[in-house]
């Protein structure tokens, strides 16, 4: 599926993917994330039922110690 | 625009920021340069030693509460900024009730988790707040890594990989530049803001 992932357009393996199976597949490894699907927060806990299709618009940050 | 424009603007504005660090005070002191009429500031922490590598301290200010202290060196920077300080260990309901009222707000924690907090509570509470965040500025060098990226009203700055580490230290080059960059956004945003409004209501 066609998707925009961090103001990028990638194409994604798959369809109907939860957001939780997209990060594997993506393989976003750091332990805190902050995720949004078409502008709308998902939290941690909510990412196993999220679900992102196809023309989704995708946010993944990463959240890097510092400051 | 003149700088005397730019400033007459600036200082009906207030900006939030979140944390009197590395990133907070720098940022607080290039807003209060450049003339931005009130800044909320917060931070539970005291100054120490360590911190004079980038932190917009002195050192005879070490021991001394950060938020207040850097309400005392943004006096010496432009007396005519008002401060607001709080010292605190910010939580979800603590960033609404103190800056809801800003026109801008910056990120500049330390730890992944209150960035985490932050943006989390923003983007659910206050979606219509424009939230600056510092991400990836550990180390020296590499100045090309360094970029900002926008997500709606929310905007990144920093090289989004470089996390702090006893090898990998934050130094006052890289954290001056994000931060800075981060000021650079909310000045931009503030008076992108005020001339569209402008045009509105005319």
């Amino acid at each position: 599926m066609e998707l925009i992932i961090n103001n990028r357009k990638e194409t994604v393996e798959g369809d109907n993917l939860t957001l939780a199976e997209l990060i594997k597949v993506k393989n976003y490894t750091f332990k805190m994330l902050v995720t949004k699907i078409n502008g709308t927060l998902v939290k941690k806990n909510d990412r196993e039922t999220a679900i992102v299709k196809n023309g989704d618009n995708v946010v993944v940050l990463h959240m890097v110690s510092g400051g | 625009m003149t700088f005397e424009e730019i400033r007459k603007i600036l200082s009906t504005k207030t900006v939030g920021i979140a944390g009197c660090g590395g990133l907070g005070s720098n940022c607080a002191v290039a807003l209060a340069r450049s003339g931005v009429g009130k800044l909320i500031v917060a931070d539970f922490d005291i100054i120490q030693e360590s911190n004079l590598n980038r932190q917009y301290y002195y050192n005879d200010q070490i021991g001394q509460q950060k938020c207040h202290t850097l309400s005392d060196n943004i006096y010496f920077v432009n007396d005519q900024v008002k401060v607001v300080a709080h010292q605190i260990k910010l939580g979800p309901d603590d960033i609404v009730r103190i800056y809801k009222d800003c026109d801008v707000l910056i990120e500049a924690f330390d730890l992944a988790e209150m960035k985490q907090m932050i943006i989390e509570t923003v983007l659910s509470e206050m979606p219509d707040m424009p939230l600056i965040c510092g991400m990836g500025m550990a180390g020296f060098g590499n100045n090309n890594s360094i970029r900002m990226e926008e997500y709606d009203n929310l905007y990144i700055c920093g090289d989004f990989e470089t996390e702090i580490a006893v090898d990998v230290p934050p130094m006052a080059p890289r954290v001056g530049i994000v931060a800075n960059m981060q000021a650079n956004q909310a000045v931009e945003l503030i008076i992108k803001k005020h001339l569209k409004d402008g045009i509105n209501n005319k």
